[in-house]
């Protein structure tokens, strides 16, 4: 029972956003807009259920006094404070002005874009150990690497500026990026797209079990 | 309190790019404070967005009322949400040991909405729409494509089926087969050097945001 419900609950879900597509009419609309509003409730569940594991996880460390349980304080301080904020503003929480929208201003959009700008130098060095002219292919790559980064400044122009518009590097980066990439990212897309249709299938059949994980 | 706001954002920005020197106390402080953070970010605007916005308004709607005096609900209450709810408390099982089994049945919902949701999504939207658009006229009646375009077309249609070719691995890549598939090795090349460059780009665009907010806002040494 513990696998057979599940699988049932699969199909029966999957075939039902399948139908409602080509038949559009009760009893299908009416049933993809129930999983729909059930989708988004579950959703909000599943990943309230992987906040609920980190604070766990995080007293468990605190209670253990494992290695860097401090920074688990931090965690579980940092995220009362901005729950317990979030809650006692009430629906109106991310208004302008509250201390939500101030906690998210001054503190998580500054840690997350420093997060993700700090990439930029991990990438820069991993590339200058990397990226070397050994074949054809490892050149086209550099070279394309080379003209869109050039082709995104304004040094990039001003190199170029004795040759006519369309060669200038700016307009060489922005006819790689339409034509030769578009090319190339269409084909991995419905090789991605084609992979996903076929998962899909094996998952709404059954054949596919893997979500469901070990035991009876 | 915007002089209190800006210290603490610089002292967070600059605790994240200290870990270019090397991993410190300062760095997982900051990155302790970005997980708890981000995870009661979310938790409150799931809540407010989805739990009480999407279940609790539509089960239990705000009323108002009516020209007869009548206390009325402002729209119909939806008891199927009921079920939505349930799934979402079952899922939350998992973090009981002993019935956390129960918590597939939700995960078996959504995955199956997913599978439904991305089969035919995907089919239409990445499969036929891409191959309608690669597939471009290049000359006819009423049709005025200038040569840019027209070269364009070409190379969009040699390189996504030459691109194809190399991901079919059901039959060897020799010969004229063979070839094709090189030649889309030489487009796939050139979408990861482009893809990698805009990456890094956009990642300098991000680098410069905070620059401009450590030396400007913050430092008020330009602007």
């Amino acid at each position: 029972m513990r696998r057979e419900i599940p699988l049932f609950i699969t199909g029966v879900v999957g075939i039902v956003f399948v139908l409602q597509y080509f038949i559009p009419h009760f009893p299908f609309n009416k049933m993809n807009a129930w999983f729909s509003d059930w989708f988004s409730i579950v959703q909000a569940c599943a990943i309230w259920l992987g906040v609920l594991n980190l604070l766990k996880i995080s007293f468990q460390n605190i209670g253990r006094r494992k290695d860097d349980w401090g920074y688990a304080i931090v965690i579980v301080v940092s995220f009362l404070a901005i729950s317990i904020v979030g809650f006692a503003e009430g629906e109106a929480f991310r208004d302008s002005g509250t201390s939500f929208t101030w906690l998210y201003d001054y503190i998580y959009t500054p840690l997350s874009s420093s997060m993700f700008a700090i990439l930029a130098f991990f990438v820069a060095s991993a590339s200058y150990r990397a990226f070397r002219a050994r074949n054809f292919e490892a050149t086209l790559l550099l070279l394309a690497a080379f003209f869109v980064m050039l082709g995104r400044v304004p040094i990039g122009d001003v190199l170029t500026s004795f040759m006519p518009d369309q060669l200038q590097l700016s307009s060489l980066a922005t006819w790689i990026m339409n034509f030769p990439q578009t090319a190339g990212q269409r084909a991995i897309m419905i090789g991605i797209a084609l992979g996903i249709v076929s998962t899909s299938l094996r998952i709404i059949l059954g054949v596919e079990r893997s979500h469901l994980g070990g035991g009876d | 309190m915007e002089h209190i706001a800006l210290w603490v954002a610089a002292f967070l920005t600059l605790g994240i790019y200290s870990f270019l020197y090397k991993d410190n106390p300062w760095y997982k402080l900051c990155e302790a404070i970005f997980v708890g953070i981000s995870a009661g970010y979310w938790f409150v605007t799931l809540f407010w967005d989805n739990i009480y916005g999407k279940f609790w308004l539509g089960v239990f709607p705000d009323t108002t009322t009516n020209a007869t005096g009548e206390i009325v609900y402002v729209s119909t209450p939806d008891y199927w949400l009921i079920v939505g709810a349930v799934l979402g408390f079952l899922m939350l099982l998992r973090l009981v040991p002993k019935i956390g089994w129960i918590s597939r049945w939700p995960l078996a919902f959504i995955v199956g909405a997913t599978a439904g949701f991305y089969l035919i999504n995907y089919f239409s939207s990445n499969v036929m729409a891409q191959v309608q658009d690669t597939i471009m006229p290049l000359f006819g009646v009423g049709y005025n494509a200038s040569v840019y375009d027209i070269i364009g077309n070409v190379v969009i249609a040699v390189g996504t089926f030459t691109g194809l070719i190399y991901f079919f691995f059901s039959k060897e890549h020799k010969g004229a087969f063979g070839g094709a598939a090189r030649v889309g090795i030489f487009f796939l090349m050139i979408t990861f050097g482009a893809a990698f460059g805009y990456t890094v780009m956009s990642r300098m665009s991000l680098l410069i945001g905070r620059m401009d907010f450590i030396f400007g806002d913050w430092l008020g040494l330009i602007g």
